[in-house]
């Protein structure tokens, strides 16, 4: 009936797991609770769960996003104290609960914090930065948004009922084969990653859509914003990339559960095939997650130095050259396969070109600050960070692409101290960034200042502590992943990174106190005019938050840095263009497809996982009914009057109008 | 600087649009031009379990070869019931263009029975494999076979239930705009099954059973 679930899948005899879902299952009754008793269920079913507007969707990533950052790092804390105390000893962490953690906090770190962080901003800014109304599928994109909620939901119902993977955030075989991982753990991930994925891809063609089909008139390819082009090339790379990483994962779920052999040791399987297959899409995916973070630096260098990104086109020309090439370099993840001197030297080489598009966008940067008067706002201070840092991740990335260089390194803890460097250095630096640089246009109010700057002090110092000690023990020898060790060298380093884990954790205590304190004080932080950076885009020309609509009227677009001209010239003639003839606005209806679709698709993944075979048939039918339900929609659309609009739109233009009264009076 | 002459020097960032520069009713060609992108990720989908055959086709693990198992008869007669089931289902479009009932059912009829067909000889194929003992389980190069080619078909089982949902929908409906973009999306679906399908019998079962 319940396939191979039963009792004995709860942990009961290991009380930090127990403990930890007796507080996330309290949490989250609470919560529930709370949103019914006061009566706001209605309002969360209506304006957020069943939203198809792309700006609400944005917000509900990199919420997820960030409340994923929160398992994940609990995960990385485990995983550094468990180092420091198992020097010649056991620490607190038994091996197979040791590998699920640190399998859990990679998986989680970059498909449910990373991944959902980037895909909410792009999701959030790219519309309104190329005028548009909305994105080009806005049902699919909620769907996309739900699919990955399931994914998360999954690996977090892993904690508690059976157990997570234990083979590293990516399932080498045969490791991960049944014979030697015959429990639900790797399961988990599989099914987990492969629902998510499918949202992944739905969010890769509707952005990559919205992109090249859907922009404004007069918005041509040159006069796109930076993080537009990052966009298109991150999404882009979705689309090319993540059917890779699917079929690579069903050949492993055949392998599993109907004995094919695709990776096994025996019956003429490869298992070395799945190294190359993973990489062909893991390598692209990390250019997907740092592109993205890219166009979030050069926007924010580019207004807090108050002056146009430098090197626009060779910006752009870096950004499609590094989305060509990051297809070219995947076999640097196992130069020790063995392909021979001469593959791996074409390997080596091309992943050292790489440098070359990145050091160009490097400079751009440097040279965007250099004769700007630099305003030194939390966003440009994770921006120099980021600048910093990234160059450290990225030469110790070219020192591991040379080959016998690597065949030392492989595996070391100098690997993991080089991808943390340019991931957290990278991607999440410039999700921080691109939150706090976009969260007013998000909810009208700015974050705290002064939170925002000690968070991001102690997440750089943090960082450094934390990871430049992995460097030394991973010269000294130090492989990964160790559960215990007894080299007295090594642990004055581990300790050392035990101790940046807690400046981290100080960095994100002050990102929590920043949210609640800016709310608390949102009047005073309020955003009234809907441009408080003296922003150079167009996602500044409307209110903070938008209405609806996004644009009363669609800006015909004449020329680089739309708004910014716009601002000049309102400036100098102390007042707004002439307003508009306003019309009726159509937009897409909320539709609750994606949210239905997610449930049923929780189902399936679970049924899958626990080989509950009757429910699996109920999940599919139910999602595919969904389907069909929504296509038998009469109604797509609801009109929002022009008065509506009018309403809206000349609200916005008055405190703009007075806030060009209040410059033109103090200047 | 007259109004009549804005340069890229001089121009003052961006005017409301007219109405008539606005191509709000290009809804065809937004969901034409994201249905091709998708259509692209399948590919490359399929394109990976290519490149798995081709890694693992030799890996027979002492069992059966291409050369002893593939009847190319009997493929010839699925593939002519694939592509001549895209000449039906381009039949179907044009007669929901042309918004003539008749002409779109007997097209969406035949379309579903050669697929069905198609489908048909596709697992008795299979079964017979697995009755020999060549099914997946027997060797390397049988599971990517049988994933490769089990991948098309159920691809097509997903083209013959959406086939089904858009007559219904067509009955129920009519050829309104909204549904005439979810065939144009379906059209192009079936024949992208039917490139994929000239590549696997091509490389799959030509191949296959070439003297060496």
């Amino acid at each position: 009936m319940f396939g191979k679930l039963s009792w004995a899948a709860i942990p009961f005899h290991q009380p930090i797991i127990m403990v930890t879902s007796g507080v996330v299952a309290l949490v989250l009754t609470s919560v529930i609770v709370w949103v019914i008793v006061k009566g706001h269920l209605p309002y969360l079913w209506r304006e957020w769960i069943t939203s198809v507007d792309h700006k609400k969707i944005g917000v509900m990533y990199v919420i997820l996003a960030m409340v994923m950052l929160l398992r994940g790092f609990s995960d990385a804390i485990m995983m550094r104290a468990q180092q420091a105390l198992a020097y010649g000893a056991d620490g607190f962490l038994p091996p197979e609960h040791y590998n699920q953690v640190f399998s859990a906090h990679g998986t989680i770190m970059i498909f449910f914090v990373a991944m959902p962080f980037v895909i909410g901003l792009m999701n959030l800014v790219v519309p309104l930065q190329l005028g548009e109304r909305d994105v080009a599928f806005p049902t699919l994109n909620s769907v996309g948004f739900w699919l990955t909620a399931t994914g998360a939901l999954l690996v977090n119902i892993s904690l508690f009922i059976g157990e997570f993977a234990r083979t590293g955030w990516l399932p080498y075989p045969p490791l991960s084969e049944l014979n030697y991982s015959p429990g639900v753990g790797v399961d988990y991930y599989l099914w987990s990653l492969q629902i998510s994925g499918i949202g992944t891809l739905l969010s890769g063609v509707n952005l990559v859509t919205t992109v090249l089909k859907m922009r404004a008139p007069g918005m041509t390819y040159m006069r796109m914003p930076m993080f537009c082009w990052t966009t298109l090339a991150s999404n882009l790379l979705i689309v090319a990339a993540f059917p890779i990483l699917t079929a690579t994962l069903a050949m492993l779920l055949l392998d599993r559960y109907l004995g094919f052999h695709f990776f096994t040791n025996d019956g003429g399987g490869n298992l070395m095939m799945f190294m190359n297959l993973i990489w062909a899409w893991g390598h692209p995916e990390v250019y997907i997650l740092v592109l993205p973070a890219f166009g979030v630096f050069s926007e924010v260098f580019s207004t807090f130095s108050q002056k146009p990104l430098f090197g626009y086109r060779s910006m752009v020309i870096a950004t499609m050259a590094i989305c060509v090439l990051s297809f070219m370099v995947w076999l640097h993840h196992f130069f020790t396969m063995g392909a021979g001197a001469n593959v791996n030297a074409i390997f080596g080489i091309a992943s050292m070109i790489i440098a070359v598009p990145t050091g160009v966008k490097v400079y751009n940067w440097l040279f965007t600050m250099y004769g700007g008067r630099v305003v030194f706002s939390a966003p440009i201070l994770w921006g120099i960070g980021f600048v910093v840092t990234f160059v450290i991740g990225g030469l110790t990335g070219v020192l591991l692409a040379v080959p016998p260089a690597d065949f030392v390194l492989h595996n070391s803890l100098f690997l993991v101290a080089h991808f943390h460097n340019v991931i957290i250095g990278g991607v999440l630096f410039g999700a921080f960034a691109g939150y706090q640089y976009w969260f007013p246009k998000a909810f009208g109010f700015k974050l705290h200042e002064g939170l925002g700057k000690a968070a991001f002090w102690f997440w750089i110092t943090g960082f450094y502590l934390a990871f430049m000690p992995l460097y030394v023990v991973g010269l000294m020898g130090m492989t990964r992943r160790m559960q215990h060790y007894d080299v007295a060298a090594w642990h004055p380093w581990i300790l050392a990174a035990a101790g940046g884990a807690v400046l981290i954790a100080i960095g994100i205590g002050c990102q929590i106190a920043q949210l609640i304190v800016s709310i608390r004080h949102r009047e005073a932080l309020r955003d009234v005019t809907g441009d408080p950076w003296n922003g150079r885009t167009l996602e500044w020309a409307t209110a903070s938050p938008p209405p609806l609509f996004n644009f009363a009227v669609i800006p015909h677009i004449e020329g680089e840095e739309a708004y910014w001209r716009a601002k000049q010239r309102a400036l100098e003639q102390t007042r707004l263009r002439d307003e508009p003839e306003y019309e009726s606005i159509e937009m897409p209806r909320n539709s609750p497809t994606g949210f239905i679709c997610a449930f049923f698709a929780t189902i399936l993944g679970f049924s899958l996982i626990w080989h509950i075979w009757w429910l699996v048939v109920l999940g599919f039918i139910g999602a595919w009914g969904t389907f069909v339900v929504f296509a038998w929609r009469d109604h797509h659309e609801e009109v929002i009057p022009a008065e509506t609009v009018a309403r809206l739109d000349r609200a916005n233009r008055s405190a703009r109008t007075q806030r060009i009264a209040e410059l033109g009076a103090s200047s | 600087m007259s109004a009549h002459a804005p340069s890229a020097q001089a121009h003052e960032g961006y005017r409301f649009a007219r109405a008539d520069e606005l191509h709000p009713h290009d809804k065809r060609v937004i969901v034409g031009y994201g249905f091709w992108i998708w259509l692209i990720s399948d590919i490359i989908l399929f394109s990976a379990f290519f490149a798995t055959f081709a890694v693992l086709s030799e890996n027979t693990d002492g069992g059966p070869s291409g050369r002893e198992l593939f009847s190319v008869t009997t493929v010839a007669i699925e593939t002519a019931c694939l592509l001549f089931s895209s000449f039906t289902c381009g039949i179907a479009m044009i007669g929901a263009h042309a918004q003539n009932r008749a002409m779109y059912y007997w097209g969406m009829a035949v379309t579903f029975v050669l697929g069905l067909a198609f489908l048909g000889i596709e697992i008795h194929e299979f079964s017979e494999l697995i009755a020999e003992g060549a099914g997946p389980t027997r060797s390397g190069f049988l599971s990517s076979f049988f994933a490769l080619v089990g991948c098309h078909g159920l691809h097509v089982t997903a083209g013959l239930l959406w086939l089904l949902t858009m007559v219904a929908q067509v009955w129920a409906k009519g050829f309104r705009e909204d549904i005439q973009r979810r065939l144009l999306c379906f059209g192009l679906f079936w024949h992208t099954l039917d490139i994929i399908w000239v590549g696997l019998f091509s490389l799959v079962y030509l191949v296959g059973v070439a003297p060496q």
